[in-house]
């Protein structure tokens, strides 16, 4: 069936996404009913059975225990119905198929980290396979996190120490939004990634040339260019000049006198190259030491091609 | 007149005469004393219960103020007025501050505290020293809000969710500890209130005939009483934790984040009812009154209110289907969740039939009793809707939810606390508000809290997460609307503040009883009330919804016409018995 979404939901993606969207669409129907039924007969009864005088004295009426019963026992027997159908696909939703090919997740303020079963990283983007299921195996290096991508109706909260999992199993080739549903400081909204669902075969020829595609072609400064978002550098380093939780590139490069907890340094190529590497060293002024450690096991390649990509933002 | 037998002694002395209203202006609760310290030391419940809305009302609109800055920076997509921690920093006082200051204290101690003895026939609540100690303990706890906002910019979440309020910056002490203490003061009301209800029901009084306000209350004071141990508990761990280095909730110490969750919820869940019953209260007073009908199901709606208020304890994990709790605990949860919502659905159901075959009269107060049953219906409903375990996987810590609480704590709640001041205002003030100008903001709020909180649903039900400081392009026209709705909605309530300071200023003098109610602060005491709010106990003999025997107390204290005069053929003889058959 295809799927455009509606008023209420996006397109749904994911096998999980029919079951999930029916019930959905059902409790809003019912609702629906059940609201014109309580406010209709509200309205009416102000129509028909308003004051016409002050002193109207309107006779007491009798209670009738059928019909008190009556909207006791329907709305449980509604709700019951309902509390089970969601269970049902609520089990659905909690385990994943066993042959399910399982991708690690790192969480940490502010960006999402994707391990692969083949040994490679990608950061702030996901490629998986189309009509396979996936499962992620998520854990946070920090502060609460939740991984949520809606076209898939899926979410779980991404914990400290614990794992927790989410799975699903992509029914459309295109890119999906992925959110942070559990706030997580500053940077949260921005804490996004995007899901590439692709076909079997394209993911194959991605997972064999280890997670970048065949960059090694692109010139320096545009795998840079590239590698910035990957690596989710743009989450904190704006490009344009805006404010962010660490300095703007633009402009950066060549900056002479640039101050730092060091003293002015020249913002030349060793100096950017240590700061990705150490970010500790020598710290901009009026930003604090938050840069995450992990940033100093990048290759030699992809610093080159981070600075020569910074060099083009002037 | 065969009803006087049925009746109790009257005070005449105290009662308006029918055409004038000989009422001694120099002795009521307001006026017997005009000293600043006799209000600072009063332990008259009906002065605190002003004390507290004047406060309330202060606190109301700087939360609400907090709100108009989240929904201007939303307007646009990226920065509109200010930067993601200023944002951060917005939401959260706006939800600390709207919840733990305001919804969980705003009616038992506004209109609690002023129609609870009232309602019973008593002089004043139990303890009335432990009342104005609550007032004080309340504004020590305002204090400390005030103390963090110097301390640094509070960034957490109303929720204080662990690791992050362990490691972000120091308000979080601050506030933690202003929460516990403002905590004490729901714990004083709640005591007072239980043993009030229990002792110094008025000769007469049976359980039976208490008001469902009254049941309410009873209701909201057990959950204030039971639950409210537990956010000061949570709050003191969080501080040990903080400062001590004790591993609680932080897992780089051996602690547990989702611990946390779970006693944040087991308090906070339950506090939800606390902020909602007090609001059936309210409507079922006014659907009653303003329907001059007895309300349909009397023991259905205050058993209800028991059963919701127990039931309200064994759900706090419907708040945590996602966040790591076992499948188990998300089924049995989700299944208590259900029997929840049905007693609140008989309450729904039993109003509407109240107002069958009745005498319906749309003053203010009504408008905003079927305002709130047309809100709370779309808030419960959605309720149900988030209570499914699979579609809630989907809504959880969206913009549907946010939609979702606002219908049943902006549209349930305040709407109804708006209500039940337009209803006890003649008493409270001895005034009349302006009646056309309070409907006319009364549509300005409806309108505007429809365009601003629907709009939500549907954006969380798209997948806009909740929290967001910045979103995607698709979601900015559904928020500008929401925004705009946000502003239509703050100017009906300014409108709405607007009728009380005219009611107050210029407003009539309002008779003993304007709405022709049958509860005992209408028929029995004078508006605004004697300091000791009866000249002599009254002696109950009816039920509080029974009309028909009431009549002759209404035509002697004003007939319900609500302009401030009562009718001069008040004999009785021109009563138009009214059973609708066509």
């Amino acid at each position: 069936m295809e799927d455009r979404g509606s008023l209420w939901l996006p397109e749904g993606t994911s096998t999980l996404a029919p079951a999930i969207d029916w019930l959905f669409n059902f409790v809003n129907f019912v609702s629906v009913i059940l609201f014109v039924l309580v406010v209709g007969t509200m309205l009416y009864f102000v129509y028909k059975y308003r004051r016409r005088a002050p002193n109207e004295r309107p006779a007491p009426i009798t209670e009738s225990k059928a019909l008190e019963l009556s909207w006791i026992v329907v709305p449980t027997i509604l709700c019951l119905l309902v509390f089970t159908w969601g269970f049902k696909t609520f089990i659905r939703i909690g385990v994943a198929p066993p042959d399910a090919y399982e991708i690690q997740v790192r969480a940490q303020q502010w960006y999402w980290e994707f391990t692969y079963p083949e040994g490679f990283k990608t950061t702030g983007e996901i490629y998986v396979p189309e009509g396979r299921p996936v499962r992620l195996l998520m854990n946070s290096a920090d502060v609460l996190h939740s991984f949520y991508i809606p076209s898939f109706r899926v979410k779980h909260d991404v914990i400290p120490g614990r794992y927790t999992s989410v799975w699903f199993e992509a029914t459309k080739t295109g890119v999906y939004d992925v959110f942070c549903t559990e706030y997580c400081g500053t940077q949260h909204s921005y804490m996004g990634a995007k899901v590439h669902v692709v076909g079997q075969n394209e993911f194959n020829e991605w997972v064999e040339t280890g997670g970048v595609g065949d960059l090694a072609t692109l010139p320096l400064e545009q795998q840079g260019k590239i590698y910035a978002s990957k690596l989710a550098c743009v989450t904190c380093h704006s490009v344009d000049g805006a404010a962010g939780t660490g300095p703007t590139w633009k402009g950066l490069f060549g900056q002479a006198g640039h101050a730092t907890s060091a003293g002015p340094v020249t913002a030349d190529e060793n100096y950017l190259r240590e700061s990705i590497l150490m970010p500790g060293a020598k710290i901009a002024q009026g930003y604090g030491n938050v840069m995450p450690a992990n940033y100093s096991t990048l290759s030699a390649d992809q610093v080159d091609a981070l600075i020569a990509y910074m060099k083009t933002l002037q | 007149m065969s009803q006087t037998a049925t009746l109790a002694p009257q005070p005449r002395t105290a009662a308006p005469l029918p055409g004038g209203h000989a009422q001694d202006d120099a002795h009521n609760y307001l006026t017997h004393d005009r000293s600043l310290k006799s209000w600072f030391t009063t332990v008259d419940h009906k002065r605190i219960g002003i004390m507290y809305l004047i406060v309330l009302a202060v606190v109301f609109l700087i939360a609400g103020i907090f709100a108009l800055l989240v929904r201007t920076e939303l307007f646009t997509k990226g920065q509109t007025i200010m930067g993601a921690d200023q944002y951060n920093f917005t939401f959260t006082m706006h939800g600390v501050m709207m919840t733990f200051l305001f919804l969980v204290p705003a009616t038992p101690a506004i209109l609690g505290n002023f129609v609870l003895p009232l309602h019973l026939g008593a002089k004043d609540v139990a303890f009335p020293r432990l009342n104005l100690a609550s007032w004080y303990v309340y504004l020590a706890g305002a204090a400390l809000v005030i103390l963090a906002l110097t301390v640094g910019r509070l960034d957490t979440g109303w929720t204080f969710y662990t690791p992050y309020s362990l490691r972000t910056n120091g308000s979080v002490i601050f506030m933690t500890m202003a929460v516990f203490v403002t905590g004490f003061s729901s714990i004083f009301t709640g005591i007072n209130f239980i043993v009030t209800i229990h002792k110094m029901r008025a000769p007469g009084m049976t359980w039976n005939r208490l008001p469902l306000f009254v049941w309410a209350m009873y209701a909201v004071s057990l959950v204030q009483v039971l639950a409210t141990p537990v956010i000061g508990i949570t709050m003191i761990l969080l501080l040990a934790e903080r400062l001590l280095g004790i591993g609680i909730f932080d897992p780089a110490l051996g602690g547990d984040p989702v611990l946390f969750q779970h006693f944040f919820w087991f308090y906070s869940h339950p506090a939800v009812y606390i902020m909602i019953l007090p609001a059936f209260g309210i409507i079922s007073e006014l659907i009653a009154t303003f329907s001059r009908q007895r309300v349909y199901g009397y023991r259905a709606i205050a058993l209800s209110s028991v059963a919701i208020a127990l039931l309200g304890f064994l759900v706090w994990g419907h708040h945590m289907f996602v966040s790591g709790q076992s499948a188990i605990s998300a089924i049995v949860f989700s299944l208590i969740t259900y029997l929840i919502g049905i007693p609140s659905g008989i309450k729904v159901f039993n109003w509407v039939a109240t107002m069958y075959k009745g005498s319906i009269w749309l003053q203010t107060p009504m408008i905003y009793a079927l305002m709130f049953i047309f809100l709370f219906t779309i808030g419960g409903l959605t309720g149900i809707m988030v209570g499914v375990l699979a579609v809630d996987v989907h809504l959880h810590d969206t913009y549907y939810v946010v939609g979702h609480f606002h219908y049943v704590m902006m549209g349930g709640t305040v709407i109804a606390l708006i209500g039940g001041m337009y209803y006890w205002f003649p008493k409270i003030f001895g005034k009349m508000y302006p009646e056309r100008a309070s409907k006319i903001s009364a549509l300005l709020v409806f309108v505007g809290f429809n365009i601003a909180f629907f709009t939500q649903l549907i954006m969380g039900s798209q997948g806009m997460p909740r929290r967001y400081y910045d979103y995607e392009a698709e979601f900015q026209t559904l928020h500008q609307v929401s925004t705009i709705g946000a502003f239509l909605l703050a100017s009906g309530l300014f409108g709405v503040l607007g009728t009380w300071i005219w009611g107050l200023l210029y407003g009539p003098k309002a008779p003993q009883n304007p709405w022709g109610a049958a509860t005992l602060e209408w028929t029995h005491a004078t508006s605004p009330p004697d300091p000791h709010n009866f000249t002599r106990t009254p002696l109950v003999t009816r039920g509080p919804y029974d009309f028909h025997l009431a009549d002759e107390l209404f035509l002697n204290a004003g007939d319900g016409s609500g302009d401030g005069s009562a009718t001069p053929s008040g004999d009785g003889a021109t009563i138009v018995a009214r059973p609708v058959s066509k």
